[in-house]
């Protein structure tokens, strides 16, 4: 049942005319799904990571607190783009569902909830941590909305590469909240998950890529075609793969994370180049899908072993 | 000549049961915060005010 009226615009929320206020059919589950709970998952775990590894000590409250308002600024953002992109997000298979398309919840209401929390998630942040963390908090809000949501999803297929910033702050915010300032070892693990989008989102583009063409959004695969997509994968897990390796070159990680980084970055390698290699027939999906679900495993992978070495280090067992 | 009274919007029962549930979801969240605060506040001690960038 929609209990979005009939002139409800959805594609320009803001633009609307105004709609006479129904009745909220919203149960709590679509609130929370409008944070995104999977991509924030990984948010939390990456930003927990950038926490845990920092120099210095912080009281388990005040790392709580952090990692809270980390994850209430990811989920704020995914409110905000599932509120800008309602329209898009309708006509995709993958996301016709959500809360805002399916009509369970109205754009407003999204609107004040991403809105709501993403001054909050910043404002206590600041007051109870790091004003410096919080800084980095609102600017990854703002980036993820603004220039990924509003700008670079809609205009070009460099859309993710550049949007994929947004998802590769939370460990600098993390580590920031610790240490209150940014240094080496945090940039590479926003790196890390800067070069590790592209070949995550294009391995998704590659199965999904009639879904955007119909969405409108230049997707590299609707723009450049799938060739050109495969290419670009490879380019960039030949670049992601010594990146991963980084840690322990830079003299931040020891062995153990060493050998995860490579045998993870060689699996990455390997089926990106099996994405590369095969063009035609079932062996082009299944390749495609198997990146994507390994690229998942990959970054789980890397910041897990990160973690692991720092901790035995911090044991004094790690070399 | 009397007019129909206007009720306004009326709930149906689905619709008052889920307002239900997002006001103690907000309820939690509110106390959450409270919490929160007054946590931070017994772990910083004085240190309360000091906030550096």
């Amino acid at each position: 049942m929609s209990l979005v009226g009939e002139g409800a615009e959805l594609s320009r929320p803001l633009g609307s005319a105004f709609v006479r206020a129904e009745p909220s059919l919203a149960s709590v589950e679509d609130y929370l799904a409008l944070l995104k709970p999977r991509v924030m998952s990984l948010v939390v775990f990456t930003a927990l990571v950038g926490l845990l590894v920092a120099p210095g000590h912080v009281h388990p409250v005040i790392g709580f607190t952090a990692l809270l308002c980390i994850a209430i600024g990811a989920g704020a953002s995914g409110a905000l783009n599932m509120w800008y992109d309602a329209d898009i997000d309708a006509v995709m298979s993958r996301t016709a569902r959500r809360p805002i398309p399916a009509g369970r919840v109205q754009p407003g209401e999204a609107l004040a909830f991403g809105a709501t929390l993403a001054v909050f998630s910043v404002a206590v942040l600041g007051v109870l941590v790091s004003w410096f963390a919080a800084a980095l908090l609102s600017f990854t809000i703002f980036f993820y909305v603004f220039v990924y949501t509003m700008w670079l999803k809609r205009s070009t297929p460099q859309n993710i590469v550049i949007g994929g910033a947004a998802g590769a702050f939370p460990p600098m915010i993390g580590w920031a909240s610790v240490t209150g300032d940014v240094s080496l070892a945090p940039v590479l693990m926003f790196l890390i998950i800067f070069l590790w989008t592209p070949p995550h989102f294009w391995a998704l583009g590659l199965l999904k890529s009639d879904d955007y063409a119909r969405a409108n959004v230049p997707m590299l695969p609707v723009v450049a075609g799938h060739d050109e997509t495969r290419k670009q994968i490879l380019i960039y897990t030949l670049i992601l793969a010594p990146m991963g390796f980084a840690p322990s070159l830079f003299g931040f990680a020891g062995y153990l994370y060493g050998a995860v980084a490579l045998a993870c970055g060689a699996m990455m390698l390997m089926l990106a180049w099996r994405v590369y290699r095969d063009r035609t027939g079932s062996a082009t999906v299944s390749a495609a899908k198997k990146l994507f679900a390994f690229s998942l495993l990959y970054v789980f992978a890397v910041f897990a072993a990160l973690l692991a070495d720092n901790l035995l280090a911090r044991l004094g067992l790690g070399a | 000549m009397t007019e129909a009274p206007d009720d306004g919007i009326v709930l149906t029962d689905e619709q008052k049961r889920r307002r239900r549930a997002r006001s103690i979801a907000i309820a939690l969240s509110l106390g959450v915060l409270v919490a929160l605060f007054y946590a931070v506040t017994l772990v910083k001690g004085p240190a309360v005010l000091i906030r550096p960038l």
